[in-house]
Order: structure tokens, then sequence, then C-alpha cells
């Protein structure tokens, strides 16, 4: 579908170039009995770079066929991730590029959102904070809970998170996948 | 549509101070012994400005909404109505945006006998009593605020170079060829405009010819526009005009601007026979001035938006 610059709000999904891009800011530039232009800053949905376009006002621009859906992880091959729509059981796979770093917050079973062109997976994003088992790491300093310090730990996921000395493998942890951050033990 | 958007989008301590000032500006005027009038807001002729769409409404024929009150008010001063102002909603089609509501409100005067300069002293004596400026304002001609911002001289710079240093800093733009003016509106939007009037407010004047509008055009080398404008905080508040008053070159810019909207695909409305015969019988000459109330408004109390200083701007009408 055709739009105009001026209909560009934060959040519409247009094509420039052949590729997806969304529309952070759009401002609307017109000098006193000038010609107006918008001056757009967006994200290509492909590369996650972020450029700055202007163009005439009223111009027209396509818009990009851009769904984000709630789909469940359910296993990877190593060359494909596999995902199913809850709704229709309707599954879709992702190469290794497509899902990216997201794959090692990835647990089984969790809902994700995925980004899809034109039907296409295109981007993976896991929920916000995961709840996983730590597989591997130094037994670290029994009782230190007072002096800082962390060590690495290997989560089931395949992420490594820098975790309290007192963490053993085994246990569960709360883990912000937006920052990598461990956030607190969880229960069994 | 939320639940909360019946509400209006100022607030009423906003409302309250827009009451004032439009009180204010009532009371600067008739202090002045400049006379009030209010003139349709629906005609059978549009501006045919090259940049500027009108609202049509449906009818035999169909009408237009005024984009500005300035074509009836010359023609009350053909009549010899004497200095005159107007408070007046108007409305531009697809301009809407931070500083732009389709619908918005313009304050414009005329000042027989005036020339521009005398014009500006008074539209900054307004700004300062009305709006509590702090003054004295700047006043730079079109030519240095270009060179203070760093932008190529507007006289001399031709269009590639207009062009590549936009493009250089980010701001090229496809789909605008070889046109000089579109890139100096460019220039002026993005680059220069927001620079002016940062600390008090700055009156830029003497445009370049092709930016005339219905100013008169001074002879020169270069040859010069009549024309001001005033900017406070980077906002283009009001555009001021030495106008002109030789009907013939009236309708050739009129006939001009429709052949260049004809070529353009747009819409071509007719243009205001009745202005072109006011200036026949004999306008006298004199300046003239819109200023933008909203955004007078807006600056007055350090909002971003007009949205937030009308009642209810276009997403809620």
């Amino acid at each position: 579908m055709a739009l105009s610059t001026n209909d560009l709000k934060p959040g519409t999904k247009v094509l420039f170039d052949g590729d997806p891009y969304s529309i952070l800011e759009n401002e609307y530039v017109k000098p006193g009995k000038g010609q107006a232009f918008n001056r757009l800053r967006i994200r290509n949905l492909k590369t996650g770079r972020v450029i700055e376009k202007t163009l005439r006002s009223a111009e027209t621009v396509d818009e990009a066929d851009i769904a984000e859906m709630d789909m469940q992880y359910l296993y990877n091959d190593g060359e494909f991730w596999h995902f199913m729509d809850p709704n229709n059981y309707e599954q879709l796979t992702a190469d290794k590029t497509k899902v990216g770093d997201a794959a090692q917050w990835l647990k089984e079973q969790d809902s994700v959102k995925v980004l899809l062109w034109n039907g296409v997976p295109l981007q993976v994003t896991p929920p916000n904070t995961i709840t996983v088992k730590v597989v591997e790491t130094d037994p670290g300093l029994r009782g230190n809970t007072v002096q800082g310090g962390t060590k690495p730990a290997k989560v089931e996921t395949g992420a490594t998170v820098k975790v309290p000395l007192f963490i053993v493998e085994g246990e569960m942890i709360m883990v912000d996948t937006r920052t990598g951050e461990y956030l607190n033990r969880a229960g069994k | 549509m939320t639940a909360d958007t019946w509400r209006p989008g100022a607030s009423l301590e906003t409302l309250r101070a827009r009451a004032a000032l439009l009180r204010a500006l009532r009371e600067f005027f008739h202090a002045r012994g400049v006379t009030e009038v209010d003139t349709p807001l629906l005609s059978r002729h549009a501006t045919v400005d090259r940049h500027i769409h009108s609202f049509a409404v449906p009818g035999e024929p169909p009408r237009f909404l005024a984009t500005s009150p300035e074509f009836a008010m010359k023609r009350l001063l053909a009549a010899g109505s004497g200095p005159i102002y107007q408070l007046s909603h108007v409305f531009r089609a697809e301009e809407a945006g931070r500083h732009h509501n389709p619908e918005f409100m313009l304050l414009e005067w005329y000042r027989p006998g005036w020339a521009h300069h005398a014009l500006m002293d008074e539209v900054e004596a307004l700004v300062r009593e009305a709006a509590g400026a702090p003054g004295p304002f700047r006043r730079l001609t079109y030519r240095e605020a270009f060179v203070e911002a760093g932008a190529p001289d507007p006289f001399t710079a031709d269009a590639t170079v207009l062009r590549a240093q936009l493009v250089a800093r980010g701001i090229g733009c496809d789909g605008v060829a070889a046109d000089r003016d579109a890139w100096l509106d460019l220039w002026m939007g993005a680059v220069v405009g927001p620079t002016l009037g940062r600390q008090r407010a700055c009156f830029i004047h003497d445009f370049p010819a092709s930016q005339a509008a219905l100013a008169r055009v001074r002879p020169g080398e270069p040859p010069v526009a009549e024309r001001f404008e005033l900017f406070w905080h980077g906002v283009e508040l009001a555009n001021g005009f030495h106008e002109l008053t030789d009907a013939a070159e009236q309708r050739r810019r009129f006939e001009a601007d429709q052949a260049w909207r004809r070529g353009a695909g747009d819409a071509v409305p007719p243009y205001d026979a009745h202005l072109v015969a006011a200036l026949e019988a004999g306008m006298p000459p004199g300046a003239g001035v819109a200023l933008g109330v909203d955004r007078l408004l807006m600056l007055m109390l350090r909002q971003g938006e007009l949205a937030s200083v009308v009642p209810f701007g276009w997403d809620r009408a």
C-alpha cells in the first residue's frame, strides 16, 4: 500500500531501496511560503542501522508487509530454528543469521517475538527476562555473599553470564536478555 | 481513539494563558488605533500559492476555506479602511507536524503608508509587550543568516552547490532536481531557521526575489524581495511584506503560479479576481504581516508542540 510521507507515524513500517524500515521520527519542515519536507529517522529492520532520510512532503512511500508475532520456540538442529504459531500450530523456520544473538537466550517452549517480512522471519526477539539453569561454572567461594566479585557461568541456552560467586551448577537464575545480566536466583 | 480524547489537548491553565494573550493583542491594537476586522472564511477564490493547498468545500460553485485573510483585507484597504488587523482561524491542507496544525490562528495586520522596516518595529513592540519576549531583537539579512549558519551564499550559490552541501550534512533529498528554491527552502527549514532567535528573537529581511511571494521586489544587483520574517527559539513566527500594489504584476504572478501548479499536477483553483480589481482601483502602498498566534503562545509557554496550546488539535477535532 502506498502511504504519503505525512502519514508516516512512528512505528509505521515502509520500504526504501527494497529494504524494510521502521519509522522512528518524522519531522515536518516547511518554511513560510516555501516547500514542505519530511525529515525521517528510520531503522533498517534487516541490519538494525538507523539512518536519516529527507523526502519532499506528500511523496508516496510503499508500506512494508511487516508483522510481529508471538510464537513458541520448539528446537533447533544447528542450521534451522523452528517456531510454532500457538493459534494454528503452523510452523516456521528461521536460519542461523536471522536468529542471530537471540539464539543464546532461546529456551524450548518459551514464547518469543518473531518479526516477519512478507511472511518470512526477519528477526527473533527472546522474552525480556528468562529463567535458566546454570550448566557450567567454577565452584567459587562458599558463603561469600558479602564481597562483590563475579565469575562466568554457562547457562542451558548457551549464553555465558557473569554471576555472583555463590551460584553453583544446577541452580536456576533469572537473566535480562537485553543486557545479558544476572538478575537474581530463581526458585526451583 | 482512547477514552480521553474527548478532552482538550491543552491544560486549562494553558487555555487561560491563551485567552490572556488574545486580550493583550487586542489591547495593543486598540491603543494604536488599528481597527479589528473579520472577513469571510469561505470564498469562491483560493490562494494559488505553489506550496499551499486549500480545503475545498463542495457546492455550486465549490468554495475554499481561507489560508489567510490577506485578499479580503487588501480589498478593505483599497476601499479606504486605514490600518486594520484580524485574528482569524485559517486552513492549510496537509500541513501537520509539531509546529503545524492544518487549522491554526493567524494575526494579520496592515499599515498603509508604512515601509516594512517600520512594521518590523511594530511587530517587535507587539511580541515584546504581549509575549514578554526579551529585546532588542536582532536584524539580519537573509544572506547574513545563511552565512552565519554555515550555509552557502543564497544569492550566488547554484543548485548543485546548495544540494551538495546539504548532502554533506546528511540532509540530501532525492526527487528535488535543479530547483534552487527547493534547496533554499530546505536550507532555511532544516538548518538556518532553527539557529535563529535562540536568545533574542531575530528578524531576517531582504529575501531573494524568487522568494518574494506578494512582496515588492527592489531592483538591484541582485534584486531583493522586500520581505521579512521573525524567528524566536528557532521557530518561524511571522511573515511580513512591503506589499505589492501593481495589479498587472499581481495578475502575472497569480497566472505564473497557476501554470506551475498545472505543470506539477496540482489542483489549480481560481485566483482571486476581486483582489486584482481592488489593486486596479488603487490600494495604498504599505506593509502587512501575518503572525502565528498558536506558535507565539507555544514559545511563550516553552511548550514543544502546537497541539499542547490549542484546545483541540487535528487528532482531536
